[in-house]
């Protein structure tokens, strides 16, 4: 098959609508000294075009070396050992480094969590857009800094003509996330990865921050996958989410119904760990914020049966022996937990 | 920026007045008179007493301190004790050699270090990194008189492709200058290019784990655009402080290496004024010398600021 024809062939389609990303039952381990440490074992999720996925989790839990894998940027001792990752129905795993190149920063993208550090500091921002848009669209020099500077005022930094000579270190936190904003959508991708995009920032730089987000991606129809720990976020932003704990997918929902009817015991906990003005009063134990109590386990050394057992108020003994199947427990919303029924009842009761 | 350069020169002046102040007292410290050593073997205390008055070295410290920096000023350094003839002259006809030694030293250095250096950062741990660190231990660690010898034995008697020893001035054409200059720039940068390919090595290394490594990476670029035109300019701060502070070692080296190779430069004028306690010639020698110094530092503080924004403005 000639690259042409693997590049028009579409990925698969839900509802009419395609799946730009796909992944499928990746796993990518780290061989440490003291061990395999298995950070995503067994991860599927996919990305429809024009959507706004939400991939939800503790520190730790996975997220972004998933994330990560998709651009093939795991470096040693990490390595993706098993999986599918599609983009457009191509498998990324079988691409050779150079063809992985003009898919990285051109079909997908990624903003990471610290603009403080994720530009370079002894280059013009105007040089680290334009280096992006030369190499993947041919630009010469001067027309890919008439685009820098066209990206740049989309994302709206002020006097983006003057802007664009300036370096990192004369521009704020939230300036800088809106840079590489700028740099990740400078080549249209038809994913762009959101690793914590606005953990670092101050909260009312971080509704902007997304605002922001959300209406670059009507206009130029880019999917996002936002990986963050914030569920607060994720109601606000995503039509889908996707909760990991300990390297696995837990839950998966469309995000109306998972704020509904959480069926993982993960999921809850992470709800109830938000702090919610309207409710401290009214609850049991009024201003009290739920923790979940305990650690995420060690990658290394995983517990037999479910990984979140240990910390899981509903544990049984077989939760301890048997790993619970991810399945689906309702139209369109899938879980891996044995008490499902029972999670879903005491949520609501 | 302005103000940070003009800061920097004025800074340069105090340290040439210390300079100044050793090098004149070197002359009192020093053992041994130098009236004696000229008057020679044969001469009676008379002579001596003569050549003293005639001197100067008579008067008071501060008076011929006050004399010397005169004289300085307008770029008299004294006379030779030996052959009577003005110190800068003397230095001036030995001044090309060195100079293209020098030179030509850094630039064979550098060119071989820099690249080596980040090539042993990206393949870290791999036995490419472990050769260059090899290379670095040896160059460091080896005298560069056995490396010379052990070059000419090689290059000059064995080979027979390049000449034992001497230098050819670059005006007589530059085939024929490169022959000659070949093997003692290479003497003389062992030490210099495993100096920089260390430091290269490690700050390219430290650079290479942070976040803006792999924000390029994520944007599709080439491992060599992401080496060269994110990760060695980042880098560049530490590698070019080191090649100015290594400009002492050329120094040193210079001395040796000249002699090795029996090359009319400044080396050569040292040692032989050190024999002869030829004093005036080693004050001119050293003032030059700490002076190039300082100006190769100046030149490192002003090229600072074109590889990081952070210090221009």
């Amino acid at each position: 098959m000639t690259q042409a024809q693997t590049m028009e062939r579409p990925g698969q389609t839900v509802g009419g609508v395609e799946k730009v990303l796909e992944i499928e039952d990746l796993k990518t381990h780290f061989f440490t000294r003291d061990g395999v440490v298995r950070a995503v074992d067994g991860v599927s999720y996919h990305v429809l075009k024009g959507e706004t996925l939400g991939v939800v989790g503790e520190s730790g839990c996975g997220k972004s070396v998933t994330a990560l894998s998709v651009l093939r940027l795991i470096a040693k001792p990490g390595r993706i050992v098993q999986g599918k990752i599609k983009i457009s129905g191509r498998n990324l795993l079988e691409l050779s480094e150079e063809e992985m190149r003009s898919i990285r920063g051109n079909d997908i993208s990624m903003i990471f969590q610290e603009p403080m550090t994720s530009l370079n500091p002894v280059l013009t921002l105007g040089r680290q857009i334009a280096e992006t848009i030369m190499l993947h669209q041919g630009l010469s020099k001067k027309d890919a800094w008439d685009k820098s500077v066209e990206m740049l005022k989309l994302v709206r930094i002020p006097e983006a003509e003057r802007r664009v000579h300036e370096y990192p270190f004369q521009m704020s936190g939230g300036m800088r996330q809106r840079v590489m904003i700028a740099m990740a959508l400078s080549c249209n991708p038809k994913v762009l990865l959101a690793d914590e995009p606005t953990t670092a920032l101050d909260v009312t730089i971080q509704a902007q921050i997304l605002h922001l987000m959300l209406e670059l991606k009507e206009k130029l129809g880019t999917a996002i996958v936002l990986i963050t720990h914030d569920l607060g976020v994720v109601a606000e932003t995503c039509q889908r989410i996707v909760v990991m704990y300990a390297g696995k997918k837990v839950e998966e929902a469309t995000a109306d119904e998972l704020f509904e009817r959480p069926l993982h015991p993960y999921t809850v906990g992470l709800m109830k760990s938000i702090p919610r003005l309207d409710r401290a009063a009214t609850t049991e134990h009024p201003g009290r914020l739920m923790e979940i109590p305990g650690m995420v386990p060690s990658l290394k050394n995983m517990p037999p049966g479910c990984a979140f057992a240990p910390r899981c108020s509903f544990a049984t003994e077989r939760c301890r022996r048997e790993v619970p199947a991810f399945e689906m427990k309702a139209s369109g919303h899938y879980s891996a937990c044995f008490n499902s029924d029972k999670v879903a009842e005491i949520y609501h009761g | 920026m302005y103000a940070y350069l003009i800061r920097r020169i004025l800074a340069t002046i105090p340290v040439m007045a210390v300079v100044a102040v050793f090098v004149f007292s070197l002359l009192f410290l020093s053992p041994g008179d130098p009236a004696a050593i000229i008057a020679g073997d044969l001469a009676t205390a008379d002579d001596i007493a003569r050549i003293r008055e005639r001197l100067g070295l008579n008067e008071p410290f501060l008076v011929q301190f006050g004399k010397w920096t005169f004289n300085l000023m307008q770029g008299d350094l004294g006379v030779s004790i030996f052959s009577n003839l003005p110190v800068s002259k003397l230095m001036l006809q030995r001044l090309e050699p060195t100079l293209m030694l020098t030179t030509t030293t850094l630039i064979i250095a550098i060119c071989a270090a820099v690249p080596m250096g980040v090539i042993a950062a990206w393949k870290a741990g791999t036995i490419i990194d472990r050769g260059v660190m090899l290379f670095a231990v040896l160059g460091f660690s080896f005298p560069s008189f056995v490396l010379g010898y052990l070059l000419i034995y090689g290059f000059a008697i064995k080979l027979e492709v390049l000449p034992v020893q001497g230098y050819t001035s670059i005006s007589k054409g530059f085939g024929p200058f490169l022959n000659n200059i070949i093997l003692p720039s290479m003497t003389l940068g062992m030490v210099q290019a495993a100096l920089i390919a260390r430091m290269t090595r490690t700050s390219v290394l430290e650079v290479l784990a942070e976040d803006y490594i792999r924000t390029a990476h994520s944007k599709g670029l080439a491992t060599s655009k992401v080496l060269i035109g994110h990760a060695l300019k980042n880098a560049a701060v530490p590698i070019v402080t080191i090649i100015g502070i290594s400009f002492a070692l050329l120094i040193g080296g210079a001395i040796i290496t000249e002699s090795v190779f029996a090359i009319p430069g400044l080396g050569r004028l040292t040692v032989d004024a050190i024999l002869r306690r030829d004093y005036p010639i080693i004050q001119g020698v050293i003032l030059v010398f700490s002076g190039a110094y300082v100006l190769v530092n100046l030149a490192v503080d002003i090229i600072y600021t074109f590889l990081d924004p952070r210090i221009r403005y």
